[in-house]
């Protein structure tokens, strides 16, 4: 264990850049495939310094399907708004702030929330409360201010509480 | 043939998205409401064009994954700058009504004062 750790600090950002540098190249042969693992073991190692509190590895399957769900409601959200935008008038609308009170406390895991919610139409995340135990989020329409919060919480907040904490 | 159909489909959605996207930001009212309409854009408007682009990549033969890459670089970079202009309209707000405070805290932590 010590030693797996010592090579590979941070696994998940490991097979990450090996990705990503395969993607760069955009040509996949063994060259490639082994210069990508040459720098998914060097980076984590010279930049362990610069991560003293991380948080443990995020479980990898759960932060795919994470993003799975994310991708989908994406869609489905921009879908929803393009109907807002074109078909309802402005004086319908009921554009809301929304307080979202987090039990998440890593900030890794608040980024991604905050992240999840500006991607999915309809809302954006504009502030964090002093002590980072709220979200201050703007919902286009939402004539019921407190779905969109519980929507928040069930749908994102709790896969996150599972994957990082 | 049947690809290229396809691929033009493809591209055509994105564009429609992009509009739509466009014309929300003339349409809507309010600094915030309008910051909704433009980061619709730059989710299923763009992944449509780059779908576009990988299917074109592959049907000419020569398979391209980079649109993979600028997805995931767009979608880590674009609520940031959704972000910043969010606090920018959150500072011309100080001081009024309109926003709700935070439930245990302070303030929310643009109107810190240190």
């Amino acid at each position: 264990m010590g030693l797996t750790r010592k090579i590979f600090p941070h696994p998940t950002l490991s097979v990450l850049l090996l990705l990503v540098w395969v993607l760069l190249v955009n040509h996949l042969s063994l060259g490639t495939v082994v210069f990508g693992a040459i720098l998914g073991v060097l980076i984590p190692i010279l930049t362990a310094a610069y991560w003293p509190d991380r948080p443990r590895s995020p479980r990898p399957w759960l932060l795919l399907s994470y993003i799975g769900v994310v991708l989908w409601d994406i869609l489905v959200a921009n879908l929803q708004v393009a109907r807002i935008v074109l078909f309802k008038r402005n004086a319908d609308m009921a554009p809301n702030w929304v307080v979202v009170p987090l039990e998440l406390r890593t900030p890794e895991a608040i980024t991604m929330l905050a992240g999840t919610i500006t991607l999915t139409p309809g809302t954006v995340s504009a502030d964090l409360s002093c002590d980072g135990h709220a979200l201050l989020v703007h919902a286009l329409d939402a004539p019921d201010p407190d779905a969109v919060r519980d929507e928040i919480k069930n749908r994102y907040e709790r896969r996150l509480k599972e994957i990082f904490e | 043939m049947l690809i290229e159909i396809l691929i033009a489909l493809v591209i055509l959605n994105g564009a429609v998205f992009t509009l739509v996207g466009s014309y929300g930001l003339l349409k809507l009212t309010g600094p915030m409401s309008r910051l909704h309409a433009p980061t619709k854009a730059s989710t299923l408007g763009v992944g449509s064009l780059l779908l576009g682009s990988i299917l074109h990549a592959f049907a000419s033969g020569e398979g391209s994954m980079h649109e993979v890459l600028v997805m995931a670089f767009l979608f880590v970079t674009a609520p940031i700058s959704a972000n910043f202009i969010a606090k920018v309209n959150l500072h011309r707000l100080r001081g009024r009504p309109e926003l709700p405070p935070p439930p245990e805290s302070r303030d929310w932590a643009t109107y810190a004062e240190k």
